[in-house]
């Protein structure tokens, strides 16, 4: 664009909706970390003993590693004794057994974040597994799951129900030692999802849990654990906000998934953390670690995302392709905007026979944002016939902002075949005029365009993703969906 | 209904339109013609608010109002229709999806509610069966791959649809094949009412004999040089335009 419309500048320049802070009394760790912070997040979650001496391997493990610089995302250093590694609002200590139990003002931040928490709200179709800082504040629609034998609750709840599920699967896709978040949040996870789709069967709803983070200066450290046992499918729906604050906050999230033989797993994420003001002030720097492994034949993992909160984010949600004829998917839309940096992208390990994998990745970058795809698609010498086939869009909104692109490919088995999409392009002022001539107000103007532009990812989110993630990045629904 | 009084329009520093005068009242059907690079297109776009010109003189008034300080979507909120010379294609975008929030915003403006989907779907369908298009083309994204004279049928579809009070039509009969250009021409005539003005950009007499023009203006060099009625186009088609640029050099 030659000059930059105002009109455009206005509507990028909106103010983040999430950002209010609920008034809670909230039961804290001092700042720090050490091995009696993790002894005590621990003894808090009566923990068994297993589960400690993983916390702290990990603990010691992390205490050997540096931060990784190699992303193309620039922040101060970060002063990990300054956090706060454990935060609950108070009246978790004597545990809330049903929603009468939870706090109104919870309930109320849920019902301003519109997310359906109430049962009867929860007609809709969606269980939520609401996590509030860092405990699972209640968990929906429980009972209905349960007679199919499906498990959907808290991490600890899980901790305390199936430790022998959890001691199998923990870490066994994203080990403690995988990189310096992921270890730093096997050390001091305090709470998350977890799930149990047993042989044979299809989740009858989209499984959802929320994050929130709201206590100040605390990190948010959760783990989801979803195993789908063989031939079962589930779908499962992540949605992130977080109140403004000026001081930056840490999220380093770790997600586990298993497939196994001929099971389904298809996760979504809307993340809309707290970005930071315009000049960058403040924001969720958002480092998550998202792994999935098919591990059985004939599997199928599907990562949709669309990402436009955080001050920074780095995340690379992955699929491991073991078994024979599975199926790996990335579907990505990140916006940048103001000073936000995106430092996202996929990594496709092919290791089984006939295995598959699509990345459709579409990065928009607006006012200074810096966004970046960097994937890895890896065809080891096992991967016979194996495919990969990967697109990735760049959309620019203004002079000032950046795209960048980094495909890593490497291929050990020659009956491989890759091949790689790539285009940048400027919104287009012709596109635009057309609409505007049209009637459209600038901002439906660029709500269609973008929409044009990430339709491919739309799609494959479910209907009530997909509102949100319209209203995110305020385009319109009709055009993308259907 | 349109008063264009002495516009002058520069371009990257380079004078395009050298003093415009053009009055168009409702009913009356103009046609523009000129060589290539005299303005047309200029005028056109600069008449529905595209960004880039520089207008260094000259005032238009619109329905009353200053039209050169209202936005383009506002204008063609206020009944502006510009079928493009060369329409673009928006990859993405649902055809039928935009023509629909393009009718809902001037239902807006004018205090109606949203057009009924089924209403809609009918009424979208009737205009298209009158322009011979293929349904199909309500599905596929704007002008994506559609060739030459479809999208030329798109742009007329469009604005059999919203019904503007003064459309400008930019060459619209250019590649359109004898067929596609009765059809048009026949979508533009039922355009065509007491309380309408269009004002149509054409090299081609052939379009003329369809829609009758009230009057016929040659621009040349930014400069409407000769103005008369549709027995001038008549004469052109017949001798060219350089005897009106020799006779404007005297
Ligand atoms: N954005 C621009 N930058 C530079 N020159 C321009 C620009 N737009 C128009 N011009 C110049 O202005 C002059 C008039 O162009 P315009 O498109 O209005 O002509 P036209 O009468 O519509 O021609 P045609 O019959 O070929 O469509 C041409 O010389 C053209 O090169
Ligand atoms: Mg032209």
């Amino acid at each position: 664009m030659s000059q930059n419309n105002p009109s455009l500048d206005a509507l990028l320049a909106r103010d983040y909706e999430h950002g209010f802070v609920t008034d809670i009394e909230s039961d804290r760790l001092p700042n720090g970390l050490n091995e009696d912070i993790i002894r005590a997040i621990s003894a808090k979650k009566n923990e068994p003993e297993f589960l400690l001496q993983w916390r702290l391997k990990a603990f010691h493990h992390w205490l050997t590693m540096t931060e990784p610089h190699w992303s193309h995302i620039y922040y101060p250093p970060i002063d990990y004794q300054a956090v706060s590694y454990y935060s609950a609002p108070k009246s978790k200590a004597d545990a809330p057994k049903s929603l009468d139990e939870v706090d109104p003002e919870l309930l109320a931040t849920y019902a301003k974040l519109g997310i359906p928490l109430k049962e009867q709200e929860m007609l809709a179709g969606v269980a939520v597994d609401a996590v509030f800082d860092s405990v699972s504040v209640a968990t929906t629609f429980k009972s209905k799951l349960a007679e199919k034998g499906i498990i959907f609750c808290s991490f600890s709840e899980a901790v305390h129900e199936y430790p022998e599920l959890i001691e199998q699967y923990l870490g066994s896709v994203v080990p403690y030692t995988d990189n310096f978040y992921a270890s730093l949040n096997s050390a001091v996870f305090s709470d998350g999802s977890f799930v149990y789709i047993p042989k044979g069967v299809r989740c009858p709803m989209e499984l959802s849990t929320y994050f929130r983070i709201n206590a100040a200066s605390t990190g948010q450290f959760e783990r989801t654990l979803i195993i789908a046992d063989e031939g079962s499918y589930v779908s499962y729906l992540e949605g992130c906000t977080a109140p403004k604050r000026d001081e930056n906050q840490l999220h380093a999230a770790v997600v586990e998934l298993i497939a196994l033989e001929k099971a389904t797993i298809k996760y979504s994420t809307v993340q809309n953390w707290y970005p930071g003001d315009k000049d960058g002030k403040g924001g969720i720097y958002n480092f998550v670690t998202k792994r999935g492994d098919c591990r059985g034949s004939n599997s199928k993992i599907s990562w949709t995302q669309v990402e436009t909160g955080s001050a920074i984010t780095w995340k690379y949600p992955s699929v491991v392709l073991r078994g024979d004829n599975s199926i790996g998917e990335f579907y990505s839309v990140a916006l940048t905007n103001n000073r936000q940096q995106a430092d996202t992208g996929t990594k496709m390990i092919h290791l089984g026979k006939n295995t598959r994998s699509t990345i459709i990745s579409k990065g928009i970058s607006a006012g200074y944002g810096q966004n970046t795809y960097r994937g890895l698609v890896k065809i080891a010498k096992s991967a016979v016939n194996a495919r990969n086939y990967t697109q990735c869009d760049s959309l620019l909104m203004s002079d000032k902002c950046g795209a960048h692109t980094f495909p890593y490919i490497e291929v050990k088995n020659p009956t491989a075949k890759v091949e790689h999409e790539a285009s940048t392009s400027k919104i287009s002022e012709d596109q635009l005029f057309y609409l505007l001539q049209r009637g459209l107000t600038t901002e439906d103007a660029v709500s269609m365009i973008v929409n044009g532009f990430c339709k491919q990812v739309i799609r494959e989110l479910p209907m009530e993703f997909a509102v949100e993630a319209q209203k995110l990045l305020g385009i319109s629904l009709e055009g993308a969906v259907g | 209904m349109l008063n264009v009084k002495n516009l002058h329009v520069k371009v990257e520093d380079k004078n395009i339109l050298n003093g415009i005068d053009l009055q168009v009242n409702a009913g009356e059907v103009h046609a523009i013609m000129g060589p290539n690079g005299s303005g047309k297109s200029t005028l056109s776009n600069v008449l529905a608010g595209r960004d880039g010109y520089e207008i260094t003189d000259g005032k238009v008034t619109y329905l009353a109002q200053d039209l050169l300080n209202m936005a383009p979507d506002e204008r063609a909120r206020a009944g502006i229709f510009l079928a493009f010379q060369y329409p673009v294609e928006i990859p993405g975008v649902n055809n039928m999806y935009m023509l629909k929030a393009a009718v809902n915003a001037r239902r807006k403006q004018q205090g109606l509610p949203e057009v009924d989907a089924m209403d809609f779907l009918a009424m979208v369908k009737n205009r298209m069966r009158e322009l011979k298009m293929d349904e199909k083309y309500l599905s596929r994204d704007v002008n994506s791959g559609f060739s030459g004279g479809e999208k030329k049928r798109n742009e007329i579809l469009q604005m059999l649809m919203l019904e503007p009070q003064l459309a400008i039509l930019d060459e619209t009969d250019s590649g359109l094949d004898i067929d596609a250009l009765k059809v048009v021409a026949e979508g533009i005539n039922a355009l065509r009412s007491p309380e309408r003005a269009i004002i149509m950009v054409t090299h081609y007499q052939r379009l003329l004999d369809y829609v009758k023009p009230d009057f016929v203006h040659v621009l040349s060099e930014g400069r409407i040089v000769r103005s008369g009625t549709a027995e001038l186009a008549l004469e052109l088609e017949k001798l060219g335009y350089s005897w009106i640029a020799e006779e404007a050099a005297e």
